[in-house]
């Protein structure tokens, strides 16, 4: 390699992460530690009725009984629980308008460039921001509520619609489920929460940036999405956030629910701190992703692009029960330096004629590790059933791991599975043609990961793809080499 | 004795030896039924019940009287094969020797449920060629626990061919730990036919450039069968091939399962690492866990792996049926063409042509 595109790497190896700053706002934080009286004392805080506190209490018993899983592909010190806070909010009261919310606030919005007020409306997206756990100011709603659609945090819904929220919490991810489940059901703080009722399709595509600031602070978000019979909806995640040193949890718990004939398109762009170049800081990534598709010809489909967090932790599924249902997931999966991610999906078909597609691409760089860890299982009544597996991965640097560990259970001998995988790394004709053309190594290298994650990429809605492929170039400067 | 594995550790998630343990085995009988052998031109050693049988048994030049045990491995039916090994074959071929074939012959009977853990050893110097074509058979309730040591020197070459027909209603698990030099080739092949519950289960490390392993497996299950293909290939040299192909054929409530793991070590660059599974499910109960796993540390590799299950492809059954072939037929001609191709990996005439006639009797059966 020549010496100026060693010194350009140099330069952009040592390039800092860009979204990295702390917004000083005062936050009402509770005392450190997890324990029955801060569940107790969270549910008061929101006025949540007598069984969502039950709810949570059972929650939190079941989280004390279980041990924290130990089979992903991830090294990190052990959590001490009691250290972190469980519940952290803007110190203002929520907002009624955008002129009310924290001129501080907004202005980290805008650095991270996101389209909240009149770039929300040429954006044409409502957003649902959350800033640590409270909503703060939310968009498009008349638009939604006119067509029906309810989009409000969780919190929110819990109040206003505490009928669907007390059918459909917990009902694909029960509060038992598996550790950081538990823990989530026990202290989730906020989130969203869509409904979209019978026929109706969600005349906008809808959008929640979630933000971790305040220092120490678990994040617990809550999101459930319940599309009813013959609804459509198309929902993004994305988020960012600021440098700092000291490790942050997030366990997650999205739930979607699809009734007959009912679409569900699930996008997230995660772009958490991965941590510095030496590997300290950035956010711990345990989010547990499901969705039901319950009804006839239903279909639910993850798309996710992952580039940030220093472990990431996460598996989006979908449980195939109606009859022809169908559940996809696309996922990219970039790391780079010392970030470790363990991701996949599982698809469990029940229902007959149930058809899934994964495919799944995963880049490893610097001294990162990424594995994909999927499964699909056909349960004896899912006759006709299909499934397509691709997962790829690529390798960049001899100090990287790529791993695959899917697994695959057959018990229908009408039902046809297919799986693919690789394992290779970027080829050197592709490098020296495209070199030849008169491309940088660097420009090269982005071509030809973004040519690599195409499928993928080609699936996320068209604001998304944009900054998806630009945030994969920044993932990646530094590895090459 | 060590414990037996349960399926709460990953590596046995999909078989459950909870039927073995459920029985109490005696030490071996004596036996007095001479077995039936193949009509093959090689030296031959037979085990009864575990234990060697000088009288059916031909001398070989490079065997060695068996030695107490060395290596105790690491997986769980190893460890428990270590304290109870008390016979098994000895084999040390000096460099640059072509020791040509032996037949290895494990015959079992008895009237009450019995135990035995061979431990077989096979080294190859330098250069060396050698093939071990073993057949596994017996009646009733028993629980055959074998080991191999296998070293694999360089450049020699280590075929070996493997006849599992064992009961229907015994056991049979097998590890087999290899250990294979640069230039050097370890070649194996599992048919399985028998058992109630059998697992295969191979280490194969390659340890010098070029050195390469080829792991392969067929499986015809029926009944209340279950058969369990496990391996794991360790490239820890740059530019060594593996391959693995594992086909299954299920029928009944067989239950099939393949975990195949390939790990690349940072220094194993040029790393080329090829594994196909594929099952077919004859009847709507059998079951096929297929778990393909990639671990890989260095960057200038060519990895990959393919799974399929399901049933025939009824494009291909029209195709035959539009040829005026009877629906039955069709279905027939597709099924041993699966078959046939299992058997391709198998290099070795005199080994082939056994395998074929086993297929062909299985097949006359069904």
């Amino acid at each position: 390699m020549s010496t100026t595109t060693e010194a350009t790497i140099q330069e952009l190896a040592a390039q800092k992460y860009k979204y990295g700053f702390t917004t000083d706002i005062l936050m009402e934080e509770f005392p450190k530690g997890l324990s029955a009286d801060i569940v107790r004392l969270i549910s008061a805080k929101k006025s949540e009725p007598e069984w969502l506190l039950e709810w949570r209490l059972k929650a939190y018993e079941a989280w004390l009984k279980m041990e924290e899983p130990e089979w992903a592909r991830i090294h990190h010190p052990p959590i001490d629980y009691d250290a972190l806070y469980y519940y952290a909010a803007p110190a203002k009261a929520v907002p009624k308008s955008l002129d009310e919310v924290d001129p501080e606030l907004l202005k980290t919005y805008e650095k991270l460039g996101i389209p909240l007020n009149e770039r929300a409306a040429l954006a044409g997206v409502a957003v649902d921001a959350v800033f640590d756990s409270v909503s703060v100011a939310t968009t498009f709603r008349d638009t939604l509520a006119k067509a029906g659609v309810i989009f409000c945090s969780i919190s929110e819904a819990v109040k206003e619609h505490p009928e669907l929220v007390r059918k459909y919490i917990g009902s694909v991810v029960p509060a038992g489920d598996n550790y950081f489940a538990a823990l989530n059901s026990a202290v989730f703080s906020d989130g969203s929460f869509v409904f979209i009722p019978k026929g109706v399709k969600c005349p906008m595509e809808l959008s929640t940036y979630f933000r971790i600031n305040a220092r120490n602070t678990g994040q617990f978000e809550r999101t459930l999405i319940i599309a009813e019979e013959g609804a459509s909806v198309s929902y993004l995640e994305g988020c960012t956030a600021p440098m700092r040193d000291e490790n942050q949890l997030h366990a997650a718990v999205v739930e979607l629910v699809a009734l007959d004939d009912a679409k569900i398109k699930y996008s997230t762009v995660q772009n958490w701190y991965p941590g510095d170049s030496e590997g300290k800081g950035g956010i711990y990534n345990f989010v547990t992703k499901r969705g039901a598709c319950r009804g006839k010809n239903s279909k639910i489909s993850w798309t996710q692009v992952e580039t940030g967090s220093a472990i990431t932790w996460k598996y989006p599924s979908c449980i195939l029960q109606g009859e022809g249902s169908v559940g996809e997931f696309y996922s990219v999966a970039v790391t780079n330096h010392f970030q470790q991610a363990d991701t996949g999906t599982k698809m469990i078909h029940i229902g007959k004629n149930t058809s899934s597609t994964i495919i799944s691409k995963g880049i490893s760089a610097g001294k990162s590790n990424n594995t994909y860890r999927g499964l699909v299982k056909i349960m004896p009544g899912a006759s006709g059933a299909r499934n397509f597996t691709q997962c790829d991965s690529l390798l960049i640097g001899d100090q990287c791991g790529a791993h695959t560990v899917p697994y695959i259970e057959n018990r229908n001998s009408s039902a046809k599975v297919e799986h693919e995988a690789t394992t290779s790394k970027i080829a050197e004709d592709q490098l020296f043609y495209c070199r030849s053309r008169g491309l940088s190594e660097e420009d090269a290298v982005s071509l030809i990961v973004n040519g690599f994650c195409k499928d993928v990429l080609k699936e996320l809605p068209m604001e998304f793809a944009v900054e998806a492929q630009k945030l994969l170039a920044v993932s990646l400067e530094g590895s090459v080499g | 004795m060590v414990a037996l594995p349960t399926r709460k550790l990953e590596a046995w998630r999909y078989t459950d030896l909870r039927p073995l343990s459920a029985i109490s085995f005696a030490a071996p009988p004596a036996v007095s039924a001479t077995p039936e052998l193949p009509d093959l031109p090689f030296p031959r050693f037979v085990f009864l019940n575990g234990a060697l049988n000088a009288a059916l048994s031909t001398g070989f030049a490079h065997a060695k009287p068996f030695a107490p045990v060395e290596g105790q491995g690491t997986q769980p039916m190893a460890l428990i094969n270590a304290d109870y090994a008390q016979d098994g074959i000895n084999i040390e071929i000096p460099a640059g020797q072509n020791a040509g074939e032996l037949l290895l012959v494990s015959a079992a009977s008895g009237a009450a449920p019995f135990a035995f853990h061979p431990r077989h050893r096979v080294k190859l110097g330098q250069g060396a060629t050698f093939t071990l074509i073993e057949l596994d058979q017996g009646e009733g309730i028993y629980w055959q626990n074998a080991v191999f040591e296998v070293e694999v020197a360089e450049g020699a070459k280590f075929q070996h061919f493997r006849l599992q027909e064992e009961s229907v209603e015994a056991f049979n698990t097998t590890t087999i730990h290899a250990d294979i030099a640069g230039d050097a080739s370890y070649e194996h092949f599992t048919l399985t036919l028998g058992s109630k519950i059998s697992r295969t289960e191979i280490e194969a490390n390659l340890l010098g450039q070029n050195a390469l392993a080829h792991l392969n497996a067929a499986q015809l299950l029926g009944g209340v069968q279950h058969g369990d293909f496990t391996t794991i290939i360790r490239h820890k040299a740059p530019n060594c091939p593996s391959r693995q192909t594992v086909k299954s054929v299920l029928a009944g409530r067989a239950r099939g399962v393949f975990q195949g793991k390939i790990e690349v070590d940072q220094i194993a660059q040029k790393t080329d690492g090829y594994q196909m599974s594929q099952a077919l499910l004859l009847s709507p109960d059998a079951e096929m866990d297929i778990k393909p796993e990639l671990q890989i540390f260095a960057d200038d590799v060519k990895c990959s792996h393919g799974a399929t299950i399901g049933a025939l492809d009824e494009e291909q059954v029209f195709y035959l049926r539009s040829r005026g072939i009877p629906e039955a037929d069709a279905r027939q001609i597709l099924i041993r063409a699966f078959l046939e191709e299992a058997l391709e990996p198998v290099t070795h005439d005199a080994s082939k042509t056994l395998f074929e006639e086993v297929l062909q009797s299985w097949w006359s059966k069904q």
